[in-house]
């Protein structure tokens, strides 16, 4: 079997690599990350306040273009978080051994994703203080029952399905290395929490089959989620009457966009934190390379979708539908629609050569762009379709004000914020999995820890 | 190495498991309960008012007819509170120096309005229409309880949602004739479902349970 990791490290040298962060002081790097993170934390939750007490008047939003930023960040970070789950559980499916170094801090950046993700939907309601009604409980109002067709209702319960079971996922797969860092623990605090987490895992034979299985079923739950949950986002565009909304290729189409823009923020964040944190042997060029050649992939769907939904326009016969797809290239969101073809379309073809996959710096920039490219979507596919529609006397333009601004940035802040000190306090490789691809081949000799 | 957990963890699993069920199911439960509570909706607790007026006086002690102050019950959504005028129509006479009635008599001087104190006071995003239901035969009792036993006013019934709809889908259970809709003394027969649901037939009840019907 190839081996993912560099050189032929000991097991408890792995454990060591990856427990490290866990035991030193932060370093100036970190520090200087966490303050910026804070900052815009705090510029977010101003924001917010702001937005809450005031209304949602304040945002740039009227009565033609009701969904602006708000939603574009929602679907953003959900689309973010894919990638985790796939990297955690599709690729677990298949067999990946290249998913090991890469899937903790893959489902971390889902599960923060996601929490920026669903504060999008509740914030953005106009009286957020009765978001509660969005759950079916019974009440003393009839009882009053939500409406089951709507697709924004579909969101409640894929986003929380999906918040579920990627914590479950994420938590389960921790098991095994907080019982690694109880066991290296001196007596003290550290170990009881430690101990508290790791649940009395003995690492059993017994124990470790169960794992095994209880892992494949969790990854088998979490494939069809990952397609689901994508495909339920985008059908809050895709069940509307609205041409540039109503369209069937959404579902699949947004799942690849999600799977790209995810592949994206993972590489982002492992190239950076693969630096910071020393962790070049576990996160190799060829982990990169295998992301960037998902990148690629999911990069020419997306592009293929664009190619379809023009083709479909032209084809339709329908002058609102040719007219919306003809305003997103010339219209005054045109500079939108073309930095997104030329961030989603065309700038991952430069991935079908080799010099570029094992370019860091290349890569790094190529996964920039991919998440600009992949917000600039969402704001086109709402914003061009929603601002030019139907009737011409409804036509209005949609400027984002500075808290629709300070909302994004606070978003920012707070995935940052959560992975920051994720990557201080939890195993941000998964110390288990990475030595069944070592030296815990059968047919060698093992060393012992 | 050491045990890892003592044995009594194990009846600390066991408890939190089974605790945050019935944890999770009574905290559900006492929500049901306190949203029903006459804490929040208020049912059943007598209001001070600035005379203090005795339903049970008039209408049980003295018989008067519910329409002779609520006049515009069957005519108008309002089933209107009497003005000065109603009450002096009878206390210029009787007890009219009553120190009791003094705010009554000082409203009639000035022209200034009682001001009583509402007890069933709905939210301004409901549209509630009393005329309706006293022509399709809901007695006064039904809603406001044994208004003829009450020395001061409070409110009968919780005037939640589920209250108003649980009627507007079993109008049958609560209807009666039309010429019984002021009787404070009528009880429901025991075959008030066989009646009622004639009611429903003979006066066209629909089933109104659309969010228009109320929340216009």
């Amino acid at each position: 079997m190839r081996r993912w990791i560099e050189g032929d490290p000991p097991l408890s040298q792995i454990t060591d690599d990856v427990a490290r962060p866990l035991n030193a002081s932060p370093g100036k790097g970190w520090c200087a990350c966490f303050a910026a993170a804070l900052t815009a934390l705090a510029v977010g939750i101003g924001c917010v306040w702001y937005q809450i007490t005031t209304g949602i008047g304040v945002w740039g939003l009227n009565k033609t273009v009701g969904w602006g930023f708000d939603i574009t960040n929602f679907v953003f970070w959900v689309g973010i978080g894919h990638a985790g789950t796939l990297i955690s559980a599709i690729l677990l499916l298949l067999r990946q051994q290249w998913r090991t170094s890469i899937n903790r801090s893959a489902e971390a950046m889902t599960i923060f994703a996601v929490m920026c993700a669903g504060m999008f939907p509740l914030i953005h309601m106009g009286r957020p203080w009765l978001a509660f009604y969005v759950l079916p409980y019974p009440n003393s109002r009839g009882p009053l029952w939500v409406n089951f067709r709507s697709p924004l209702l579909w969101d409640v319960f894929a986003l929380n399905t999906y918040l579920t079971i990627s914590l479950v996922f994420w938590y389960v797969g921790m098991i095994p290395d907080f019982a690694t860092l109880r066991d290296r623990a001196s007596a003290g605090v550290k170990k009881s929490i430690y101990g508290i987490l790791s649940l009395g895992w003995n690492g059993s034979h017994r124990t470790w089959s169960r794992y095994e299985t209880l892992s494949m079923i969790l990854a088998g739950l979490a494939t069809p989620l990952v397609i689901s949950v994508h495909s339920i986002v985008s059908m809050d565009f895709a069940t509307s009457i609205l041409p540039g909304w109503h369209t069937t290729i959404f579902p699949p189409y947004f799942v690849a966009g999600a799977v790209y823009s995810g592949f994206g923020m993972v590489m982002t964040l492992l190239i950076l934190t693969r630096t910071l944190m020393h962790l070049e042997k576990y996160i190799t060029h060829r982990h990169l390379d295998a992301m960037a050649k998902v990148m690629l992939l999911t990069g020419s769907i997306v592009g293929l979708s664009y190619g379809t939904e023009l083709y479909v326009a032209w084809l339709s016969g329908n002058p609102y539908e040719q007219a919306v797809f003809y305003g997103r290239a010339t219209g005054p969101y045109a500079w939108c629609f073309w930095t997104m073809v030329a961030c989603n379309a065309l700038a991952p073809q430069v991935l079908w050569s080799r010099r570029v996959r094992s370019n860091i710096s290349a890569l790094f920039v190529l996964s920039i762009l991919v998440n600009v490219g992949m917000w600039l979507e969402r704001f086109v596919i709402i914003v061009t379709s929603l601002h030019r529609s139907y009737l011409p006397s409804s036509w209005v333009m949609y400027r984002p004000t500075m808290i629709e601004v300070g909302t994004l940035i606070g978003s920012f802040g707070l995935f940052f914020t959560c992975f920051l000190l994720f990557i201080r306090l939890l195993p941000m490789i998964a110390i288990w999995e990475v030595k069944t691809g070592a030296s815990a081949e059968p047919h060698e000799v093992v060393r012992h820890a | 190495m050491s045990q890892i957990f003592h044995r009594s963890a194990n009846t600390i699993a066991r408890v939190s498991i089974f605790g945050a069920v019935f944890f999770i199911a009574g905290l559900l439960l006492v929500f049901g309960e306190v949203s029903r509570s006459p804490w929040m909706t208020e049912a059943h607790v007598a209001r001070e008012q600035p005379i203090q007026f005795s339903h049970e006086r008039h209408v049980a002690g003295n018989g008067i007819d519910c329409r002779y102050c609520h006049t515009s019950v069957e005519e108008s959504s309002f089933a209107g509170i009497p003005p000065t005028k109603t009450c002096m129509n009878c206390h210029s006479q009787i007890f009219a120096n009553s120190p009791y009635l003094e705010p009554v008599r000082d409203s009639f001087r000035t022209g200034r309005s009682i001001q009583w104190t509402r007890v069933h006071d709905l939210p301004d995003f409901v549209y509630f229409n009393h005329s309706i239901h006293v022509h399709k035969g809901i007695g006064c009792t039904t809603c406001h309880g044994q208004v003829d036993r009450m020395p001061l006013m409070w409110q009968e019934s919780s005037l939640q949602m589920e209250w108003c709809i649980d009627c507007h889908r079993n109008p049958e259970r609560y209807v009666r004739p039309r010429d019984a809709v002021f009787r404070v003394d009528y009880v429901p027969p025991a075959n008030q479902l066989e009646i009622g649901t004639q009611l429903v037939a003979d006066y066209q009840i629909q089933k109104l349970t659309s969010c228009s019907t109320c929340h216009r």
